[in-house]
């Protein structure tokens, strides 16, 4: 194994310069709104950015309003375009392009067993994913694709080290040929830090942040793929100083808590109560945050919670703006 | 905010039911509302309850005293219950599926002879197969939840399903597995093998077909021959593969069987819960309840405690002057007693939208089952078996 040199890793936070970004985390910590708020945010730095929704959910085009798209890539936003990954879509294109056969409109036995090759036989759907997304880097290198960027919304933190460890698995088996080579290129283009980074989306929750820590050391272990950041998303608002502490306790006990609700009603309380719940679930999440940031050595891009939208074009483009400034301190 | 055509109470479906089945998409709180239901039900049901998990937090099963708990079931002692405060009338069982195991398992049954069984677990495609891919995970869940419910030791088996890509992927994983191995494609592959048959098996017809042609041009020859050897091998457990994966979907459908759907009120996991419920009718499964988790409390959408936020909010200033003239100490300095004030609202008036968003998507749902339960947003991630018990007892509250 070639682990990636640490001066690449810590050094500057260079992502939207890459060509190939994979974003993973745990289910539910909001992957997926982090990859569409980076491809936002790059294309509108100027990059003509192709987004790669790689999870069968097909929604990756409700955080930008627009209708579903499938495998050809479509436009969504002014330089940034949207496909959906089909693996029997990816194994026609490939026979048509690689292997120069014609394939035969859908029809007999043939179709039958391309379409369960593609979707049902174990191991092929990675390859014809990685497989894809790596055509689009490679040819986008050569100017025979037009994109600066390709942003992947990659299958969750369990599953991501067997996709991408995918070209070298079929390699393993696959001794000669023609795919070999190619498992061979695909490998090359994952690994060069230049190129590719593999970015890990956590909440600051206790799964998210101990699946984050044990990704890291196993993306490090088993993948010649470059680490790239640890995005923090949702991110609760501190309201409060430690120094503010004591004024909060004492608005709850008399004679205080008589004068507030004097001059505000009953429902003082309920305020200060929702004040005591958001406290304690930051305070919840302090330890994981401190756990990821001694074990973890990548650089940390942090994210707020939205209060205001937890979804579509308007919660992205604060997301981006967010991520922008993060990245440009 | 209550509705009172649906029960709140997940006591009447674990005690009708043997396998109560969670799920619901990542990070919605799946395991930690089985592992909470299953202690639940020991504590106030009694009889012997297996809680079968996927990936527990390390704290959780540390708390349980199952570190390193592995494929095997194992008791929670009656120590670690006693510790915590719990008499429980019934037994907790615990056990955390290891997908390896289980499909060597698997294959050590149903080969015919013990050399065929070794030939299999040998050959490199089954170790990539079954220890790197995904698909595999939901079938053998699937299939050690059959095993473990034939084994007749338990009385009610509550299952945490797999993180799945897609929600419906497990339960068709039984169906797609004895196709699988009855299809075609089985069949094609392994064909030069037994036409060559008694002459040893030679690939002799593989140049005469189209897909060989295309396959042998793409992979090469030798990944050919080691894909078919696999399959041949494989194939001889057909008979018992098959007729195991339609015991395991027929069981799921079976009345005893259950599901329960967790959600949280936030876009994404609420949109998969209902697709999840849907799916679940069209098949004919046994939708028996919804586990709203992590629900904020209905104070924060009260016009009353709305308006005092506004006020506080507006007539901070003022209200800092009248609590400093109250003589406390903490509120002596003006300024900060109204940047506090200020903040406070602002922070009830921010989870007071979200919990105006819940509302929202909550009466929007559609094809509710019997059962909705509703588990409040707690202050801390749940860690033990007290934080179970706070989360079983919403779970259990009519």
């Amino acid at each position: 194994m070639h682990p990636t040199p640490r001066g690449v890793e810590a050094g500057r936070l260079d992502l939207l310069d890459r060509r190939l970004l994979f974003f993973t985390g745990k289910g539910g910590v909001g992957k997926s709104t982090v990859a569409a708020a980076t491809a936002l945010l790059a294309s509108e730095r100027g990059k003509r950015v192709l987004l790669v929704e790689v999870d069968a959910k097909g929604n990756l085009t409700d955080f930008f309003e627009h209708p579903r798209v499938g495998f050809e890539p479509v436009q969504v936003q002014p330089g940034l375009h949207i496909m959906q990954m089909r693996t029997d879509a990816s194994l026609r294109e490939y026979l048509r392009i690689h292997v120069r056969v014609p394939v035969l409109g859908g029809v007999g036995p043939f179709a039958n067993v391309l379409d369960f090759v593609a979707n049902a036989a174990p191991g092929v759907k990675e390859i014809l994913t990685i497989g894809k997304v790596c055509w689009e880097v490679g040819e986008a290198i050569e100017g025979r694709a037009p994109w600066d960027l390709v942003v992947v919304d990659a299958v969750a933190s369990g599953h991501v080290i067997a996709q991408l460890d995918s070209p070298r698995a079929i390699r393993e088996l696959v001794q000669v040929g023609r795919v070999r080579e190619q498992t061979e290129r695909m490998s090359e283009l994952l690994a060069s830090p230049e190129i590719t980074a593999l970015n890990i989306v956590t909440s600051a929750e206790e799964m998210p942040i101990s699946e984050t820590i044990d990704l890291v050391a196993s993306a490090r272990a088993e993948l010649e793929v470059p680490l790239g950041a640890v995005i923090i998303n949702r991110l609760l608002p501190e309201p409060f100083t430690r120094a503010d502490e004591p004024v909060v306790a004492a608005l709850r006990t008399p004679p205080a808590a008589d004068l507030l609700a004097t001059r505000v009603g009953s429902g003082a309380e309920a305020v200060l109560d929702a004040v005591a719940l958001a406290a304690s679930l930051r305070r919840s999440r302090a330890p994981h945050l401190a756990r990821l940031r001694e074990t973890v050595d990548l650089p940390m891009v942090n994210l707020p919670y939205l209060f205001a939208h937890d979804h579509g074009l308007r919660a992205l483009h604060q997301l981006a703006d967010a991520l922008g400034e993060e990245l440009d301190p | 905010m209550s509705n009172d055509t649906v029960g709140r109470s997940l006591e009447p479906l674990l005690t009708t039911h043997e396998i109560v089945i969670f799920c619901g998409s990542g990070g919605v709180g799946k395991t930690t509302t089985a592992a909470a239901a299953g202690l639940e039900a020991v504590v106030r049901l009694g009889g012997r309850v297996l809680v079968l998990t996927i990936d527990p937090a390390k704290r959780l099963a540390d708390a349980l005293g199952l570190e390193g708990i592995g494929n095997v079931e194992r008791r929670v002692s009656d120590e670690v219950l006693r510790a915590a405060g719990i008499e429980g009338r019934g037994e907790l069982y615990a056990a955390m599926l290891d997908t390896k195991a289980s499909w060597d398992d698997l294959v050590l049954r149903h080969a015919p002879n013990e050399e065929t069984a070794y030939r299999i677990l040998d050959n490199r495609m089954y170790t990539t197969v079954t220890g790197r891919f995904v698909q595999s995970h939901d079938y053998i869940a699937m299939e050690r939840l059959f095993e473990l419910h034939s084994s007749g030791k338990y009385d009610l088996i509550i299952v945490d399903t797999p993180p799945t890509r897609n929600a419906i992927d497990f339960l068709e994983a039984p169906a797609r597995m004895a196709e699988f191995f009855g299809g075609r494609l089985l069949r094609w592959l392994t064909m030069p093998y037994r036409v060559g048959g008694r002459r040893g098996a030679r690939l002799v017809n593989f140049a005469s077909r189209p897909f060989y042609q295309l396959a042998d041009r793409v992979l090469g020859q030798q990944f050919l021959q080691d894909i078919a050897e696999f399959f041949l091998n494989f194939q001889s457990m057909y008979d018992g593969f098959v007729a195991r994966a339609k015991s395991v979907e027929q069981l799921l459908h079976e009345r005893r069987t259950s599901f329960v759907v967790v959600t949280t009120l936030e876009d994404a996991p609420l949109r998969e819960a209902t697709f999840f419920c849907d799916a679940l009718s069209e098949r004919r499964f046994h939708l028996g309840a919804l586990v709203l988790n992590k629900i904020l409390p209905d104070a924060l959408c009260d016009d009353d405690n709305r308006d005092a936020a506004t006020k506080l909010l507006d007539e901070a200033d003022s209200i800092a002057c009248d609590l400093a003239a109250t003589g406390a100490v903490e509120l002596a300095d003006q300024p900060r007693t109204a940047r506090v004030l200020r903040a406070a609202a602002q922070t009830f008036r921010d989870y007071s939208v979200v919990a105006a968003r819940e509302a929202e998507l909550r009466k929007e749902l559609s094809h509710v089952p019997d059962i909705v339960a509703v588990v409040p947003a707690l202050e801390d991630d749940v860690h033990d078996l007290a934080g179970l018990r706070i989360i079983g007892t919403e779970l259990f509250s009519s």
